[in-house]
């Protein structure tokens, strides 16, 4: 092979290699948009003292509803206690949830969120939420868990309402997960 | 100069030309590797066809007639990704391969065993894709797009799918490199890059291509794979993954990669428009710079597959621009062929038909592309029969045809022999109208709100599901004609000249039909008078 098909050789398979590792810096590429942007609709946290801090519009009001899915493979129920809140943009206000585990096992869930119009979730911040951590429930295990938020006030004018939306699948790493994968994955195969 | 070291590399097939099984397990000849990428691809359009076959056999009529619908939804994945990466590609590499050394007047490709290797691996890529169908949990069936989480689902096939992904991508990026290497080391003395043929031209952009989206593709597929062996978590959102991401990864590759298909297309009717219009290719420039722009823009308009996924308005609005500007160079191009033929004295050989076939049709599937480039009403497009009917449109009448019309047009060269005039015509007729019954109805049942990827349909779309499959049918069988008139022309036939057509110009045309093992011993000199048409 002669000299100068070896140097341009070299040269692109370093090319393709730079291409195979900036598939991999998509990742974070999309996760920074998706900060900056709001676009996957993932919401902010703050803490207590700074969100009280805010200042309220007493004269503006806005909808927050909510909006809740199980993912198949977890087998919980999961409802919003209220489907829709009227909140002043500023104020502190906190929302109940209830989940119930229908099966015989402990199962450990994680919820996420995503909020649309995906611009008003660079304004809207959570103190405190269930999906912060995952979430361990005992067998037939009924609990009630809250979400305490708050609508910045310099949300856009022409957003009056959003959809929070919390969708729990089964947490990926948990003792009780191994068995109910193997579970889930038994049902997939005996359907295909 | 290359010439020589290449030859020293090359001595054990120098003076003499090796036969039986071994002239082509172990061959480093470039006619040869051409040759058997063209027979690979031709079997894989078989197989895919075979799958179409199924799908439009299955569709003839509402309700599950024949294959369950699992099986079903293996048939339209495996038939896209055979299609693709078996038959459209391959069968780009095949022609590249016999003939751009002869176009830029060099004795073979610069890395002849490199050559070897990529052209091996696509057979064993194929055997690990479909052995799929006989292992637990069936053939991938969750779309040729890879979307996870249902691409996850799938049962012992997954790895093989994965890894066949792999290979594919690391013989085609090693072909890639092998013709740019080629192209930059190997020209003959005067073929500056303004002289070359517009075929080499637009295989350079697609070798770049290649090589910028390719690896990407394996990146998007390796994260499927640690996502579903290994515990990480890129594409699930319960461990704080997004799948949209995958998405985006994978269009990032895809729409790049619709132009490595069509591209070389649209260097083979390059060719033959001159030639068959008597006339040298109008505005030779303008086309290098506008195949260089489609190419450079192809990696600004992925997210227009994804205007449904709930993109903010500025990402909507920027792809949708983004998707129409491409709309500009292609249209030069098209301008540009049509100006050629313009006061030409054209004569229509079977390969100027198929390149008028696509000139014709790949600006109909153009138009349903910019269609559904308007973000508001893709909404109502997305996931119809009417992509089906856009892609369809630029890869069959668009790219197939390319292909097809680069046979018949090189034909004659391969093989000493002219082929069978009457049967190609008739190929090309018969092709001609059972692709348009086959395609276009789809726009209308597209529209009218049936869905892609469905086994089963309401009953109001019957009669053109019907019409449709019919269509289908008589595109396959007239894909046998083809087969046809390759094995007639390898028998026998008129002798071919050296110009084989009376107004094709190019080195390839200087040197006998069929040409010598080694294509340019010695180097001819390019001049202004001997360059391209
Ligand atoms: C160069 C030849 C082309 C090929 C091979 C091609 C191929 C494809 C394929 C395979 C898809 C569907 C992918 C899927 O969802 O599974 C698609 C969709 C699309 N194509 Fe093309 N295309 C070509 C040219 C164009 C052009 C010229 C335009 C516009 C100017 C265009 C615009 C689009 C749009 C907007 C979609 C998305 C439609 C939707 O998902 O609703 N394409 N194309
Ligand atoms: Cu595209």
């Amino acid at each position: 092979m002669a000299q100068n098909t070896r140097v341009t050789a070299k040269k692109l398979f370093i090319f393709a290699a730079c291409m195979f590792g900036f598939g991999y810096v998509m990742v974070p590429m999309y996760d920074l948009l998706c900060d900056v942007t709001g676009l996957n609709g993932k919401t902010g946290e703050v803490s207590q003292v700074k969100a009280e801090s805010m200042h309220v519009d007493m004269n503006r009001l806005v909808t927050v509803e909510f909006d809740t899915n199980v993912n198949p493979a977890l087998p919980w129920k999961f409802k919003a206690s209220e489907f829709k809140m009227n909140v002043h943009p500023g104020e502190i206000a906190e929302a109940v949830f209830v989940v119930e585990n229908t099966s015989n096992k402990p199962v450990v869930g994680q919820a996420v969120p995503s909020l649309v119009p995906a611009l008003a979730s660079l304004y809207f911040d959570k103190t405190e939420c269930f999906c912060f951590t995952a979430q361990l429930l005992e067998p037939g295990e009924r609990k009630e868990m809250i979400v305490r938020y708050v609508v910045g006030s310099e949300l856009p004018e022409n957003i009056s309402t959003m959809t929070l939306s919390y969708t729990f699948f089964k947490a990926p790493d948990s003792d009780d997960v191994a068995v109910s994968e193997k579970e889930s994955v038994k049902a997939i195969s005996s359907k295909s | 100069m290359s010439y020589a070291a290449v030859h020293e590399d090359d001595h054990h097939d120098h003076d003499h030309k090796p036969t039986g099984i071994g002239r082509w397990l172990f061959s480093t000849n470039h006619k040869d590797i051409g040759t058997m990428y063209l027979v690979f691809s031709l079997i894989m359009f078989f197989i895919g066809g075979a799958m179409a076959m199924v799908i439009r056999a299955e569709l003839f009529q509402p309700g599950l007639q024949f294959v369950d619908p699992q099986f079903f939804n293996s048939m339209t994945t495996v038939h896209a990704l055979v299609m693709i990466f078996g038959a459209v590609m391959p069968a780009g590499v095949g022609l590249a391969n016999w003939m751009i050394p002869m176009m830029i007047g060099a004795p073979d490709m610069a890395m002849p065993r490199m050559n070897n290797m990529s052209f091996w691996i696509l057979p064993f890529a194929f055997t690990l894709l479909l052995a799929t169908f006989f292992m637990q949990g069936g053939a991938p069936a969750g779309g040729w797009t890879m979307y996870p989480p249902l691409v996850l689902q799938l049962g012992d096939g997954f790895p093989f799918l994965i890894f066949a992904v792999h290979f594919l991508g690391i013989s085609s990026i090693m072909g890639a490199i092998n013709i740019i290497a080629t192209v930059f080391n190997m020209r003959a003395p005067g073929m500056t890059f303004m002289r070359l043929p517009l075929f080499v031209w637009t295989w350079i952009i697609t070798a770049f291509l290649l090589i910028a989206a390719m690896p990407v593709l394996a990146g998007a597929v390796t994260m499927l794979l640690t996502d579903k062996f290994f515990g990480t978590a890129f594409f699930d959102a319960a461990g704080g993954g997004d799948p949209v991401l995958f998405q985006h990864v994978f269009w990032f590759f895809g729409h790049p990669e619709v132009y490595i298909l069509v591209l070389p297309s649209f260097g083979i009717i390059s060719q033959i428009i001159p030639t068959f219009a008597r006339k040298p290719l109008f505005g030779y420039a303008s086309m290098v710079y506008a195949t260089a722009s489609i190419a450079f823009l192809s990696f600004f308009v992925w997210a227009h597959h994804m205007f449904t996924v709930g993109m903010p308005l500025a990402g909507e609005l920027f792809f949708m621009y983004a998707t129409m500007a491409i709309a500009v160079p292609t249209g030069v191009k098209v301008f540009n062929w049509t100006a050629t033929m313009w006061k030409g004295s054209m004569t229509f050989e079977t390969p100027m038909l198929f390149a008028i076939g696509v000139l014709f049709m790949f600006t109909l599937g153009g138009f349903s592309g910019l269609m559904m480039g308007i973000t508001p009403v893709d909404f109502q497009y997305h996931d119809t029969y009417f992509i089906v009917a856009h892609f369809h449109y630029v890869l069959v009448p668009g790219i197939v045809f390319g292909i097809i019309s680069g046979v018949y047009y090189w034909m004659p060269k391969w093989t000493g022999h002219m082929y069978d005039e009457k049967l190609g015509k008739l190929h090309f007729w018969t092709s001609t109208i059972s692709v348009n019954v086959l395609f276009f109805p789809m726009h209308f049942i597209g529209l009218a709100g049936m869905p892609r990827r469905i086994p089963d349909y309401s009953t109001q779309f019957t009669d053109w599901n019907m019409i449709i499959s019919i269509g289908g049918f008589a595109f396959g069988l007239s894909q046998l004609i083809l087969v046809w008139v390759v094995i007639k022309c390898i028998r026998g036939g008129e002798k071919a000249t050296d110009q084989v057509w009376e107004g094709a110009h190019g080195l390839e045309f200087t040197l006998s039909s069929p040409p010598p093992f080694h294509s340019f011993t010695t180097p001819p000199e390019v001049t202004d008078a001997t360059a391209h048409s």
